[in-house]
């Protein structure tokens, strides 16, 4: 079974030395060098996302008394939630890890549509060069969600970063087309959708919802584009068009795309959970399925984005019931996670550390999004710091620990290294206290009453605005810390093993890093993802035991 | 099945140039059924984009009918009919060159994938002819909207729809004689033929998709009731 990995550490080949030069890297086909390329544009702007969220957190930490001035304060919060939205979380695991892992764990040489692939790529590059473009001009002062009628009328170069997030669409639509393809053609012998991880299953998902929903956000920002540009009307009120009808279709798009960035993540925690307590996963099906339940009712819960925009009664009272319905595929996969640790023989490496973090935080961001789905509530908290506090714990909470869960997981993988796992022990507590510290006040603030994308607020707030900048600063130096010592892993860690946890996937059945085509022979599966016993697991390309097959 | 790898080809008999398929496929026919579907998921995200202009269309239509109607009046219907005949035509024409190119009979293929671009020329023309008499009338979208024998209130929305939806689908029709010129160069020579003809298949969907987008604009543009 692992004859595979053997062969590939003798040849020495493996995907980052197969071709030399910048160059052979710039136009490569192969899926795992673009992975990393996305990997290291996504991560540099995290970096740019996350110095303007802290810029944030410090021009708040005093009442009455700010370093930058209330129109920047405006740009900020404007960019960091473009930058991370637009160019960090939702193109973070597909597109990174995804890319990287997608082919391999279904036993393929590449992605269906390779060039397809780099293209993608570069189509995100030009988005977000048009995005970073504004920040050097007049900026833009919008919030990420481009409300109008504002964003018609302001002075600032909001049309660059429209267009950015139109041409970063095409490159999410691309990039979900050429996964659905890859998992329906080019699954391994063997490999039926029954033995699938589970992290494929959540991917498929994924690409699904890009796939349907990112169009509608592109024709929406190209109407956006063309009100500003000629001034056709369709959303302008002063020319009989209707705002509101904007805040339709960006919900229609963005809610889903709430599901684009977390479905990635739960899929990660799905691998993480079973590895890392050496049991079978509890609820294979469950969990594959409710992310198609989710990727459902992502589309038919725009309106609670909108609960005070006007819209009808009836339509919020929809609208608020079927958003309660999330929790149930949701709380069906946190169980089965819950479930699988249940007796299991528990490892405590950084990759499970952070899944403990991803269900205590995206728990809490879950339960208080039950809390702005139920209307009387929501009416109460709507644009408060409630709500920010709520994303944040969803979004950071989720998607972010399942980002560094498989950062952390797959490193060995994809460097062929061993990062230090003191190092990330530190890290990750770091992170995941300093978050809790950053965004639980915020839950609080927003109760008291405090409005969000305020640049100032009353004095009594005071206190728990300055616990939570110091809490952004936990964060800060968490990620910084994690910055360094995986960056010194990448010079001179440790060498990797082809499978350091004892995994049953197939990226952990070829060396470490993979060879070019992944797999020195196309493996044959006989074997289900999760076949883990506390003394170690299966490997699915292990013979079929003549007893049970 | 890395014994096949690169030499499965075929060879046609009228001389086509082979076609090697991409190294991660096991055969030519996964290839060219996994270039299928990636098409078929691209036409529902043109379906889905085209989606949000129809739901516009739907609102606004359901808000101010009698706008819509009095406006409608200004389009030229018998130019529209003319439009639908000719893409309909080119709808045809573009699937015997798929059914061509597949028997082999690359001359015909060629003579029938350039009716399919004239057609197409001849709707650009047509397209144009009508939008700049729109143009002349100040019947324009939004804010440039100037003209005075039109009564109903915000008329200006009924021609932003009209613009922003002919031109989205004049764009893909741009866009469809592109790929049906690079078509032609390749059949020419001999890269498509019996042997290989992925890309004309494909395109032959996109360019009726195009069609069918027209067949639906038509009557929710020019025939309002």
């Amino acid at each position: 079974m692992s004859n595979h990995s053997a062969t590939g550490v003798v040849h020495g080949d493996n995907y980052l030395n197969h071709t030399p030069g910048i160059w052979s890297w710039l136009t490569t086909l192969d899926h795992k060098r673009i992975g990393v390329m996305y990997l290291f544009t996504v991560l540099s702007f995290f970096f740019v996302g996350g110095v303007f969220a802290l810029l944030i957190r410090m021009s708040l930490f005093y009442s009455g008394h700010h370093f930058i001035d209330a129109n920047t304060y405006n740009k900020f919060f404007t960019y960091h939630g473009a930058i991370m939205v637009f160019l960090v979380i939702i193109p973070a695991i597909p597109a990174a890890l995804g890319n990287f892992l997608v082919p391999i764990m279904v036993g393929a040489k590449d992605v269906a549509f390779p060039r397809l692939n780099l293209f993608s790529y570069y189509i995100y590059c030009a988005g977000a060069i048009f995005a970073t473009a504004a920040l050097f001009m007049r900026g833009a002062d919008t919030g990420w969600t481009f409300y109008t009628p504002y964003s018609i009328q302001t002075s600032t170069t909001v049309i660059l970063v429209l267009t950015g997030a139109f041409i970063a669409g095409f490159s999410s639509i691309l990039t979900g087309l050429n996964f659905i393809v890859t998992v329906h053609k080019l699954r391994a012998p063997g490999m039926s959708w029954s033995r699938l991880p589970l992290f494929i299953w959540a991917i498929y998902a994924t690409s699904i919802i890009q796939v349907l929903a990112t169009p509608v956000l592109a024709i929406t920002l190209m109407l956006l584009i063309l009100e500003r540009v000629v001034g056709i009307g369709i959303f302008d009120p002063a020319l009989g068009g209707d705002p509101i009808l904007f805040q339709h279709f960006f919900w229609f798009y963005s809610h889903p795309a709430v599901y684009i960035m977390i479905l990635p993540a739960m899929g990660i925690i799905s691998e993480v959970i079973p590895v890392f307590s050496r049991k079978p996963i509890f609820g294979y099906k469950a969990i594959a399925y409710s992310s198609f339940g989710i990727a459902l009712i992502a589309f038919i819960v725009w309106g609670h984005h909108m609960f005070v925009s006007g819209q009808s009664e009836l339509a919020n009272f929809v609208f608020s019931l079927i958003t309660m319905f999330v929790a149930i595929p949701t709380g069906v996969k946190t169980f089965s996670w819950v479930w699988t640790m249940a007796r299991g023989s528990i490892h405590f490496n950084a990759p499970m550390l952070y899944a403990f973090g991803f269900i205590e935080l995206f728990t809490i961001g879950g339960l208080t999004g039950v809390f702005l789905a139920t209307l009387a509530i929501d009416v109460h908290l709507t644009q408060t710091y409630f709500v920010v506090a709520h994303f944040h714990y969803v979004m950071v909470g989720g998607t972010l620990m399942g980002l560094l869960a498989g950062l952390h997981f797959w490193f060995p993988k994809m460097w062929g290294k061993m990062y230090d796992e003191k190092a990330s022990v530190i890290a990750s507590t770091l992170i995941i206290l300093g978050f809790n510290v950053t965004f639980f006040p915020q839950f609080i603030l927003g109760l008291q009453g405090m409005p969000r994308r305020y640049w100032d607020y009353l004095p009594e707030f005071q206190t728990l605005n300055q616990v939570s900048t110091v809490g952004s600063w936990l964060i800060g130096a968490g990620f910084l810390y994690t910055a360094w010592y995986l960056g010194k892993a990448l010079m001179s860690g440790e060498k990797a093993p082809s499978n350091p946890w004892q995994s049953t996937t197939l990226e952990w059945q070829t060396s470490s890093p993979p060879p070019f085509e992944n797999f020195l022979e196309t493996p044959i599966v006989s074997h289900w993802a999760y076949e883990y016993l506390p003394e170690g697991g299966v490997p699915q390309n292990a013979p079929a035991n003549p007893a049970t097959a | 099945m890395s014994d096949s790898h690169g030499t499965h080809a075929m060879t046609s008999d009228d001389g086509g140039v082979v076609h090697h398929f991409a190294h991660h496929f096991a055969t030519a026919d996964d290839e060219f059924e996994a270039a299928k579907q990636g098409m078929w998921l691209f036409l529902v995200t043109e379906v889905l984009m085209f989606g949000g202009l129809f739901v516009a269309y739907g609102i606004f239509h359901g808000l101010y009918p009698a706008m819509f109607k009095e406006c409608h009046e200004f389009l030229n219907v018998k130019l529209g009919a003319t439009n639908t005949v000719v893409l309909i035509t080119s709808s045809l024409t573009m699937a015997l060159a798929v059914s061509a190119t597949q028997r082999g009979k690359r001359q015909r293929a060629i003579l029938l994938l350039t009716s399919t671009f004239m057609l197409a020329c001849c709707f650009l023309v047509i397209k144009y002819f009508e939008w700049s008499h729109k143009f002349h009338e100040g019947l324009l979208p939004g804010k440039h909207f100037t003209n005075t024998e039109i009564h109903a209130k915000k008329a200006d929305l009924f021609f932003s729809l009209y613009f922003v939806m002919t031109g989205l689908h004049g764009f893909h029709v741009i866009v469809g004689m592109c790929l049906i010129a690079w078509l032609i160069k390749r059949t020419v020579k001999k890269e498509l033929g019996p042997q290989y003809y992925t890309p004309t298949e494909l395109v032959g969907f996109y360019w009726h998709f195009v069609d069918l987008v027209w067949i639906y604009l038509f009557p929710l543009l020019y025939l309002v009731n």
